[in-house]
């Protein structure tokens, strides 16, 4: 028997460029890619109407790997390209590769602008808490009193909760991943693929080079699942080894019950809904170490947050189409005519 | 309509050949809207003009002080007017302030037209005159001709009947001086009419009120005795054809749209507001049936790189700004360069360095748009010589943008950019074509993204056509693949080659011309930019006078027209007068050894036709 298929279906290799991928071996970019590419041929989208647009950085390197269209622009300014390229061609599905240096730092007005204005594109923000490419200083991310070339007494900033950042940006879709969690990984993609609308997604990612180790705790086996939630739309939030622990919410505060004691069952917790704005701000303030002895929350994983709002580009768009309707398709010679003209005979 | 021109009894007309009237006063007396209503006006009745606004420099400086005070100022004859004039003829002075800020400014035996009201104790004070004393009754303006009129007493007078208050009486005011300056110079009501039916085409009222009053200060010059002369300014030998009004950065931004339709290519653009190129911004805004996506960015970076990014998608990429935003540009020009997309990039020149004089001309950027980038990053750079003129250069900086694959300068500046002249405006049918070297579909060989045709031009392709899937990126590209290299044979070659296909350019637009004066004169006047009026002007009347002379105009700056060395050549003398320290002059001297001599000035404001003429005298004497 044979089938035949309108379209040939195509295979994550049909994504992977001829160009030999030169990231340090083990770092957290090949995982990344490799579920990029892997959920590539499920979005449904052609790969020539695919366009990756990169910063600098390590994982800025990411479109030359990609059998797609895509530009490694300049640091910091991929949100801002992406924009004028989403504007001039609404139909591309364009994807934002950066990492915390590249977005939240050098870029970091671009990153909030094209949240708040909300052009339908996926940013992936590779945040290592370290800049790799410049061999190891600490990023804006980087926890306070982190020791690098740059801060050999350890950093005295503050850093950046990116998620927090994109929430006061008004960013319509904010998740979190990470390298080591492939599966998560590719199911957070392809929500964002699905989102009409800016979708960030913060990618824990290992830089075993000059950071190794900084998300461990998330990653490890013997201590993932307590200092792990990963929150579902419409589900629980339960976590801990054998689901042995929840959240629930009293009032505006978070706290950890125990679920084996009696005292609490799954009914009793925080169920998640990532349209209620004022619960994923509280769930993206979920931020502190897990071993802080006074709250000890679990980081979450997954997507807090999503909102419908019209995206730039269609109401850009809806313009043009709007100012033809009302004064007629462009006429170049009544333009230059204008007015007020006179004639000298 | 009813007849607009009132019968006027018989005055004894004067016949003058051009004439220059600065009108001044506070930002809030309507100076802006008085000047361009008459330029309009004698622009219609076929004279030619030029005009320049002086904004104050700060937007909120307190009423009746020297730092709010708004000029404007008109040329306009029945001759060809390439200046809006050195010293003006007449001085029209809403208060004391625009009197002390210009007197200046005028001939001597000049007309001054003052509102008296604006005289009065207050504004004197706030003027800085000394003791309060008037200058119109302390005999200091001997030199010229008063003509006082208390306009804020005679346009409430004329509103009387009208159930107005007070404030928005004298907000006329200026319809009373307009009306009177147009009895002086014989001009018709006709054009501020209908201008003042379709302004408050909403509010009536407003259309009685402003028309009565402009009515009654025409009606004023008419009845008064004071005044016995009236001037009659001819229309001008201009050539045949259909004009209109155009201001520089109205103009540039209509060039762009012409670009755009004739490429058949979307344009986009990218702009940050900054004075004095936000008004490309607004006008461009307008005209979004023509498929223009204006983008008001977040900041001059993303201005630029959304620019990049919309060029890469296939539209032509435009971002406009002024000195400290081409400054923050820098680093995206360099990626446009490598990227080898076409883009353009706008600087309307301002007063520097730092943010400088935001309001006032200056043509300091020259070195910053050649030179002003890390690394060989060769970037044409071309520039526009009038208002008007502004229309020819955007169209050509789109061509040139497009059809080398390659980011381009336009140089515009403040003078011209909010200057005005009558423009004999072009017909589409007119307009030659611009062809984008796209590549629509793929052939049989793998495509190579950095393959160049015998222009050494890149093709353009654009993400969503199969099988032309590509990377391209801000590091250092293979010939041909476009795949990143660190080779050092093959960094010389792309340096190279980007090199020359900038150089290349020269054989793609116009050989230089000799705009007056004769090949082998003995002095040649060298110019760039906004200074073309004013030499042309003095060129023009040193020729009168016999002198040896000629005038060359620059547009194209860099690459140089190919035949500009061996044109040069032919002068004894080059003479390169600019309103920076002298950076037209350096490139003429490192390019060719030509001992080019600077003429150099930087006070915000442009030469004048008189400044250029007696540099000029001084080395012909020599
Ligand atoms: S430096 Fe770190 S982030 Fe960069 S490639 Fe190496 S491991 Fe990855």
């Amino acid at each position: 028997m044979s089938v035949t298929t309108e379209k040939p279906t195509r295979s994550p290799k049909d994504f992977s460029s001829d160009q030999d991928v030169r990231w340090c071996p083990g770092c957290g970019d090949y995982s990344i890619l490799k579920q990029v590419q892997s959920i590539m041929p499920e979005i449904g989208v052609e790969k020539e109407d695919i366009v990756f647009i990169s910063g600098i950085g390590c994982s800025s390197r990411f479109p030359y790997y990609m059998n797609t269209y895509g530009m490694h622009s300049i640091h910091g300014r991929a949100p801002a390209i992406a924009s004028g390229l989403k504007s001039a061609n609404p139909d591309l599905s364009v994807w934002v590769i950066t990492g915390d240096g590249d977005a939240l730092s050098i870029g970091g007005n671009h990153l909030i602008h094209m949240l708040r204005r909300n052009f339908d594109f996926n940013i992936l923000l590779f945040n290592n808490e370290i800049y790799g490419l410049t061999k190891g200083q600490y990023s804006p991310t980087s926890p306070s009193g982190t020791i690098t070339k740059s801060t050999p007494m350890g950093s005295v900033d503050h850093p950046f909760n990116p998620l927090a950042l994109a929430s006061g940006a008004d960013g319509t879709f904010i998740s979190r991943a990470m390298d080591r969690d492939p599966k998560h990984l590719r199911e957070i993609l392809k929500d964002a693929n699905d989102h009409k609308g800016s979708s960030l997604i913060e990618i824990y990612q290992n830089c075993n080079v000059f950071n190794d180790g900084a998300f461990a705790v998330y990653t490890d086996k013997g201590s993932k699942e307590d200092s792990t939630v990963f929150v579902e739309h419409g589900k629980p939030m339960v976590f801990g080894k054998d689901g042995d622990k929840g959240i629930v919410l009293d009032g505006a505060t978070p706290h950890i019950v125990d679920l084996t004691d009696g005292n609490y069952d799954k009914h009793d917790l925080w169920v998640h809904d990532k349209y209620d704005r004022f619960k994923a701000g509280v769930l993206i303030r979920c931020f502190d170490a897990p071993s802080t002895p006074s709250v000890g929350l679990p980081r979450p994983f997954g997507v807090f947050y999503q909102e419908n709002r019209p995206t730039y580009e269609d109401l850009l768009h809806d313009q043009i189409k709007n100012s033809v309707e009302r004064k007629g398709k462009g006429d170049l010679d009544a333009l230059l005519r204008g007015t007020n003209t006179w004639e000298i005979a | 309509m009813e007849e607009t021109k009132p019968k006027t009894k018989g005055k004894i007309q004067e016949s003058k050949k051009d004439v220059a009237i600065l009108f001044a006063g506070d930002s809030g007396d309507g100076i802006q809207l008085t000047g361009s209503q008459f330029s309009t006006t004698s622009a219609l009745f076929g004279n030619d003009i030029s005009t320049f606004p002086n904004f104050p420099a700060e937007i909120r400086a307190p009423q009746g002080t020297i730092a709010g005070v708004s000029g404007f100022q008109l040329n306009f004859g029945s001759i060809e007017i390439y200046t809006p004039g050195d010293l003006c003829d007449v001085l029209v002075v809403m208060n004391a302030a625009a009197l002390k800020a210009n007197l200046d400014k005028l001939k001597t035996s000049g007309t001054i037209i003052a509102n008296t009201s604006g005289f009065d104790k207050r504004n004197l004070k706030l003027a800085g005159y000394l003791d309060a004393r008037s200058p119109l009754e302390d005999n200091s303006l001997g030199k010229y001709r008063v003509i006082e009129i208390d306009v804020t007493k005679m346009t409430r007078e004329a509103l009387k009947e009208t159930s107005l208050g007070i404030k928005e009486k004298d907000r006329s005011k200026n319809m009373f001086v307009l009306g009177f300056l147009y009895w002086m110079y014989n001009r018709n009501l006709g054009p501020t009419q209908k201008f003042l039916e379709e302004k408050f085409a909403k509010t009536p009222e407003f259309i009685e009120s402003n028309l009565a009053v402009l009515k009654a200060g025409y009606n004023f010059g008419d009845t008064s005795e004071t005044f016995t002369t009236r001037f009659e300014v001819k229309p001008a030998p201009m050539p045949k054809g259909v004009y209109r009004n155009i201001m520089g950065n109205q103009a540039l931004a209509m060039g762009l749209i012409a670009a755009s339709q004739k490429a058949d290519v979307p344009l986009f653009y990218g702009s940050y507001p900054i004075t004095p190129a936000s008004d490309i911004l607004h006008e461009l805004s307008r005209h979004k049936n023509f498929d223009v996506r204006s983008f008001q960015a977040a900041d001059e970076i993303a201005a630029i790189t959304s620019s990049i990014g919309a060029s890469f998608a296939g539209n032509i990429g435009v971002t406009a700004s002024s000195g400290p935003g081409i400054a923050l540009k820098g680093e995206a020009l360099g990626l446009a360069c490598i990227l080898e997309l076409p883009l353009v990039v706008v600087n309307v020149q301002r007063g520097g360095p730092s943010t400088g004089l935001p309001t006032k001309t200056e043509q300091a950027d020259l070195l910053q748009a050649i030179y002003g980038r890390n690394g060989e990053a060769p970037i044409p750079v071309i520039a526009a010589a009038s208002p008007k003129d502004c229309f020819q250069m955007a169209f050509e900086a789109v061509r040139i943008a497009v059809e080398h694959m390659t980011p381009v300068f336009l140089l515009s500046d403040g003078y011209i950019a909010n200057g005005a002249e009558p423009w004999r405006f072009p017909s589409s049918k007119d307009i030659g074509k611009i062809t984008a070297p796209f590549l629509k579909k793929a052939g049989e060989e793998p495509f190579l993204p950095y393959e160049r045709d015998e222009k050494g031009v890149r093709k353009w392709a654009i993400p969503g056509i199969k099988g032309l899937e590509h990377r391209i990126g801000g590091l250092e590209k293979q010939d041909k693949t476009g795949n990143v290299s660190y080779d050092p044979e093959n960094h010389q070659k792309m340096v190279d080659i980007r090199a020359e296909k900038i150089a290349n350019i020269a054989n793609f637009i116009p050989e230089q011309e000799i705009d007056q004066g004769k090949v082998g004169a003995k002095l040649l006047i060298l110019t760039w930019g906004s200074v073309y009026g004013a030499a042309k002007t003095a060129v023009k009347d040193m020729l009168l006078k016999d002198l040896d002379v000629a005038h060359i105009h620059l547009k194209y700056l860099f690459p140089f027209p190919k035949n500009l060395e061996g044109l040069l050549r032919k002068f004894d003398k080059v003479l390169v007068p600019e309103l920076n320290k002298g950076q037209l002059v350096k490139l003429i001297r490192s390019e060719f050894l030509i001992d080019a001599i600077p003429f150099s000035k930087v006070k915000g404001l442009p030469f004048s036709s008189t400044e250029v003429q007696e540099e000029a005298l001084k080395h012909l004497e020599s």
